[in-house]
């Protein structure tokens, strides 16, 4: 044994650090980089307000460029964090809650509160999480009575609900004349240009408690991980753990569904990829999946920003392509 | 002589399905107490009533002199450790990962681990002789290894009870008597109450110092193992054909098994 002294506080510090200097890299990089096609210098200059002359540049960079990179990077490290919380309590390298369906039934909720004329906050982000919470429920009824850890199941009920889901939004979509619908798609599709900073400080204060709330559970989920019976035995309360757990994550999700719609996969790529590098203890891999996933999503919406020629596409559209080849190669080996 | 679990009048079901029926016994500190039973007796559940994971609809139980119910569930975790039927971990944690998780219901709800926390994983893992495997993932162990780290990690609990659910079920004939001596040494040199599960008559003659025998949910015999294995008691319940001797290894019974197709049976000469 080499570790004499408490090394996980060490560890989580390490991490920590190495991974929000990468995001904050990555920021930087998003901020520097778009159509105008200003230096990093530029822009710093801008951001610390030496010189700051060039009020165009000031206007692109405080007013589009930094609620957009933040609002990436928050719901990176939501979706990211969705998926490693999922993943411990269902105990399934696969769940994930694009893939389970819950930003589904999000989505719905948003849809149903915008047509009702509610304002986003906190009309929307209500109605979303209701939708969240209702296909939760339909999701654990639907693979209650059989065991969880039935990989299949479980993925095939939550393929079902997000299809259901995606019927719902479609006909509620057709059946209305609101124009504030006009560009569901592009939103269905997980559109983060339309972020101004108002909005996405109020996402950043709604979001911040659930991370605290997750890494103060990060040890029971650890011990969840290990078997229900195991973990009951070691003084995790069960059922409230869990309960606590789903609410949390649900409202996060929700949350960001309704300020960019649905981009799946985030919750797939991260956690698996720091799990490989820093291994399962969720005490690490909370903070490493908040902070890598938001650089994750910063690094995916610049390139949605300026890949296309023209315009820009969703950024679910590059999540998903990176994405969507990992849960097909993770399936086939848990089919070993 | 304090009992370490003593149960009166325990009565379970599922719904409808009546699993226990007025169960009364002890079980001294500092026993080796194996529960027996044909399939479906109710042995698995018996013991997790005693992990206090399920609730009994009838019944005192009673944990070292004091009432299971008054125990908070880091009190219950401090004085007893589960090693449950094995099941396949798709998330990798290392050997020292896993058995520190034991150290939590002393800690935090963070689970932070001073040095005193990795001393006793480590002399866990010493006495289960897994030390040499810290580093490596549950994964990359064997059936073996991977009990005895499970054994390790509820050692690091300090529970004054250790129960186990099926320890040799599916594990070879090296490692199954590797797993009953390792417990028999911690009761001995540490002083653990041992009360384990198991199907295996022949293990639990020899190791257990009482035995119960359960039959669909009630008390069938219950006491040293030359007294519960006898031919009568376990042809009856097990219904079939069965020689019971002294193991020529010791001074317990020996189980064997008749088989009854013809051609396969006893030998002439052999007298039931």
């Amino acid at each position: 044994m080499n570790h004499k002294t408490p090394f996980v506080l060490k560890r989580i510090m390490v991490v920590s650090l190495l991974l929000l200097l990468l995001l904050l890299i990555t920021m930087l990089i998003g901020i520097s980089m778009g159509s105008t096609g200003n230096g990093v210098k530029a822009v710093l200059q801008s951001l610390f307000g030496e010189g700051g002359t060039d009020s165009i540049l000031d206007t692109i960079v405080w007013q589009i460029r930094f609620p957009r990179v933040l609002l990436a990077a928050l719901v990176g490290a939501t979706l990211s964090l969705g998926g490693l919380v999922f993943q411990a309590l269902l105990r399934n390298p696969l769940a994930e809650p694009y893939i389970l369906g819950i930003s589904g039934g999000s989505a719905i909720g948003a849809i149903i509160g915008i047509l009702a004329g509610l304002s986003r906050f906190p009309g929307v982000s209500f109605t979303a999480f209701l939708g969240s919470i209702a296909t939760l429920v339909l999701l654990l009824i639907m693979s209650s009575g059989q065991s969880i850890l039935k990989t299949h199941t479980l993925l095939l009920s939550g393929v079902m609900v997000n299809a259901f889901c995606g019927a719902i939004i479609m006909f509620l979509v057709s059946m209305t004349q609101n124009s504030r619908l006009h560009n569901i798609i592009f939103w269905l599709m997980g559109d983060l240009s339309m972020s101004d900073i108002r909005q996405v400080g109020i996402l950043a204060a709604t979001l911040l408690p659930c991370f605290i709330i997750l890494f103060l559970y990060s040890h029971s989920m650890n011990l969840l991980l290990v078997g229900n019976e195991m973990a009951q035995t070691m003084g995790v309360n069960i059922r409230s753990v869990t309960t606590i757990l789903l609410v949390t994550t649900s409202f996060m999700v929700s949350s960001t569904v309704c300020h960019c719609g649905l981009i799946g996969f985030v919750g797939l790529v991260m956690p698996h990829l720091l799990r490989l590098i820093i291994g399962s203890d969720h005490r690490v891999l909370v903070p490493a999946c908040i902070l890598g996933g938001g650089a994750y999503m910063v690094i995916c919406d610049l390139l949605a920003r300026l890949l296309p020629q023209q315009g820009e596409m969703p950024a679910g559209v590059i999540t998903a392509m990176i994405g969507a080849p990992l849960f097909i190669y993770l399936l086939k080996r848990s089919k070993r | 002589m304090k009992k370490a679990v003593d149960i009166k009048g325990l009565n379970f079901s599922y719904s409808d399905n009546e699993i226990l029926k007025n169960l009364s016994f002890s079980v001294p500190e500092r026993e080796f107490f194996i529960i027996i039973g044909p399939n479906g007796s109710g042995k698995t559940t018996l013991m997790k009533i005693i992990a206090g994971i399920l609730k009994p609809q009838k019944g005192s139980i009673q944990i070292l002199d004091r009432p299971l119910k008054e125990y908070a569930r880091k009190d219950l975790a401090k004085t007893i450790a589960l090693v449950p039927q094995m099941a396949a971990l798709d998330f990798p944690f290392t050997v020292t990962e896993l058995v520190l998780m034991g150290r939590s219901p002393h800690l935090s709800m963070l689970g932070f681990e001073q040095e005193k926390d990795m001393e006793i994983a480590e002399n866990a893992m010493v006495l289960t002789g897994v030390d040499h495997l810290a580093h490596r993932t549950l994964d990359q162990l064997s059936g073996g290894e991977c009990q005895r780290v499970f054994i390790a990690r509820a050692i690091c609990q300090e529970p004054k009870i250790i129960l186990l659910d099926e320890p040799t079920a599916s594990l070879d004939l090296a490692n199954q008597i590797k797993v009953m001596d390792l417990m028999d040494k911690l009761k001995k040199e540490i002083g653990f109450t041992v009360i384990v599960v198991s199907h295996d008559v022949n293990l639990a003659a020899m190791y257990g110092s009482h035995l119960l025998l359960l039959n669909a949910g009630i008390i069938a015999s219950l006491g040293k193992p030359k007294d519960v294995l006898t031919r009568h008691i376990l042809e009856d319940i097990y219904n079939c054909k069965l020689l019971v001797d002294e193991s020529p290894v010791g001074t317990f019974p020996r189980v064997t098994l008749v088989p009854r197709s013809e051609g396969r049976g006893l030998e002439d000469g052999v007298n039931l």
